[in-house]
């Protein structure tokens, strides 16, 4: 039996011990923060919702709820569907080419299955506020210019009557529409592909 | 007397009151601009005390929450009282904290070597934005709720992890139930315990090194035959005493606006957060509270997402960095040059000037004037250390005067 220390044997000791219980520290902190993580309740309250379309006049939007969020629901005029070509030059994205902004069967002009029925989610996407609709043509805070669309007053972001962002404004990109489709002519269900989307 | 021997051979009472307060040496010239630390305190414990009382009453819940603050407001007894001290008392908190922050920036109080004392500061002004930010949920008043929306969304513009991040922090696919309720225990539990021990390092981190002055003079170089600074007065009685005055002006006026004008106009209270929250509708025109303002216009000032959020918080990273920015030898504005006096008088200038803008809406002109505004405010510390440097300081004196 001798007096001298192992030094590097305890250097290996101290240094496994640290790491043995660094990571079972880890794995301690895993369920904590899962647990803020959205819950099954709330995962569960994205079911899909219908909506009576056939009352919406021509030029009249409703707002409903979906997964805790504003959709709106617009049937657009003849006059709107015409102007959304002519605003092509002064926008972000006007050919929906951001596939996370729309399902494939919306990436289309008029950004809809159906040409009037434009359902989208307000939200804007800078950060989160919920644009005003502002159908009228050349209001005096808006510009000349303005054919229609959404306006989000947090921070000036402006939208087409297609959901599609004007350039050189905060919000990176064209509102989301959500999945979508109709069931018959006057019911939209609102949180689910058309029959042969995934 | 022999129960405090008793109890000093067991725990440092004596010691702990001497090193801190009774033999504690704080320079003999203070002014006016060193109140704000310990009425800092003060505010802490008021809003500890109020925040208290109020979870005694508060619901969590957002179908409870808004109604429980108009009991509160309404049917608690001396109810109005606390939640005011308490809505009053964090627009006052930042009032005092911008103040002392301003202080540092005018003696120099964060440079060599007072560092740590300037990042566990720093430290305890991002803990109270979470706090405060926080806190104003839970009234579930339209503001509040979309004032959340909006800065959760802010990490929604990190690239790649941001929709998991700011999904993760609301626990649900808006603001909702399950965010309200981790918002109250971070408010009330998480937040506070974290801030209590950051002002224990700020101030033990102060006491180690020793308070600065008006002069920026070390006061500790010059000692009597006993060790004790020349220039340098017991904290207890002569500080403690001198701030009771500054309490008793500060009482006066947090009366005043608690109870003439607690909403302030707004400016405390914002109007729209006496309506409950409503997820489908966002206010007209939303604007942060007061104190957040200067950050917020920079946020808005950048015509792009990710960019804009880097650079409100790049605007408050950048403080932590001015120990180290600063060249110049000379602490105190007193004996600085021309060119750090215009510099941090732009500053000064352009950060009330965006919480001015921030309070605005983002339309043309006042766009504009944020990014001019926004970049003085970069400057002022992306050349810090050519125009410290090359500066006309004024000789240093050996003594305070």
């Amino acid at each position: 039996m001798t007096n001298t220390v192992d030094v590097d044997k305890r250097r290996f000791l101290t240094n496994a011990t640290t790491v043995v219980g660094g990571i079972g520290a880890i794995a301690v902190a895993i369920p904590f923060i899962s647990s803020l993580s959205p819950s099954a309740r709330a995962e569960a309250a994205g079911a899909p919702v219908t909506l009576d379309i056939s009352k919406l006049e021509v030029g009249q939007m409703i707002t409903i709820e979906w997964r805790g969020k504003p959709v709106w629901v617009l049937r657009r005029t003849d006059e709107t569907l015409s102007t959304l070509s002519t605003l092509v030059d002064r926008l972000r994205d006007p050919d929906s080419d951001n596939p996370d902004q729309q399902p494939d069967y919306c990436k289309n002009p008029g950004r809809s299955i159906r040409d009037d029925i434009l359902v989208l989610v307000g939200i804007c996407t800078h950060l989160g506020c919920s644009p005003t609709h502002r159908p009228e043509l050349a209001p005096d805070d808006l510009g000349e210019d303005w054919k229609g669309g959404f306006f989000c007053p947090c921070h000036g972001s402006k939208f087409d009557l297609a959901g599609r962002v004007y350039s050189g404004l905060p919000a990176p990109s064209n509102l989301v529409v959500p999945p979508h489709h109709f069931v018959g002519n006057s019911q939209l269900l609102i949180g689910a592909d058309p029959v042969g989307y995934a | 007397m022999r129960l405090l021997t008793w109890i000093d051979a067991r725990f440092p009472a004596s010691k702990l009151w001497n090193e801190h307060l009774a033999e504690y040496y704080a320079p003999k010239n203070f002014n006016f601009w060193y109140f704000f630390g310990s009425l800092a305190l003060l505010i802490l414990v008021l809003q500890i005390v109020t925040g208290i009382f109020l979870t005694m009453h508060y619901k969590p819940d957002t179908s409870l929450a808004f109604a429980s603050v108009e009991y509160i407001m309404r049917d608690v007894q001396w109810g109005w009282l606390i939640r005011y001290l308490h809505s009053t008392g964090a627009s006052a908190f930042f009032v005092v904290v911008y103040l002392h922050m301003f202080r540092g920036l005018i003696y120099g109080s964060y440079k060599q070597p007072r560092e740590l004392v300037w990042i566990f500061g720093m430290l305890i002004y991002v803990a109270l934005m979470a706090e405060a930010f926080m806190g104003y949920l839970l009234p579930w008043g339209q503001m509040s709720y979309w004032g959340a929306q909006v800065i959760i969304s802010l990490f929604g513009a990190i690239p790649y992890v941001g929709e998991g991040l700011a999904l993760w922090i609301r626990g649900d696919f808006v603001v909702a139930d399950a965010t309200l309720n981790r918002f109250f225990a971070f408010h009330v539990i998480a937040v506070p315990l974290v801030l209590l021990g950051l002002v224990v390092a700020h101030i033990i981190a102060l006491h180690e090194v020793g308070s600065n002055n008006p002069d920026g003079v070390e006061i500790k170089k010059l000692k009597d035959e006993n060790g004790i600074p020349v220039d340098g007065i017991a904290f207890h009685p002569y500080y403690s005493v001198k701030d009771l005055v500054g309490v008793i002006v500060f009482l006066f006026i947090f009366s005043i606006i608690l109870f003439y004008m607690p909403e302030m106009g707004g400016w405390f209270l914002e109007k729209d957060n006496f309506i409950p929250a409503d997820p489908l509708k966002t206010p007209e025109h939303i604007v942060p509270l007061w104190y957040f303002t200067p950050f917020y216009a920079i946020l808005r000032a950048v015509p792009d997402k990710l960019f804009g959020v880097l650079a409100m918080g790049g605007a408050i990273v950048v403080l932590f960095l001015l120990p180290w920015l600063d060249r110049s030898p000379v602490k105190s504005i007193r004996y600085r040059g021309p060119l750090f006096k215009i510099a941090l008088s732009l500053f000064t200038i352009s950060f009330i000037a965006l919480g001015y803008l921030g309070t605005q809406p983002a339309t043309g002109l006042y766009t504009l004037m944020a990014q001019i505004f926004s970049v003085i405010y970069f400057s002022f510390f992306l050349f810090m250390p050519l125009y410290t440097a090359i500066d006309k300081d004024k000789p240093v004196p050996h003594r305070v005067s």
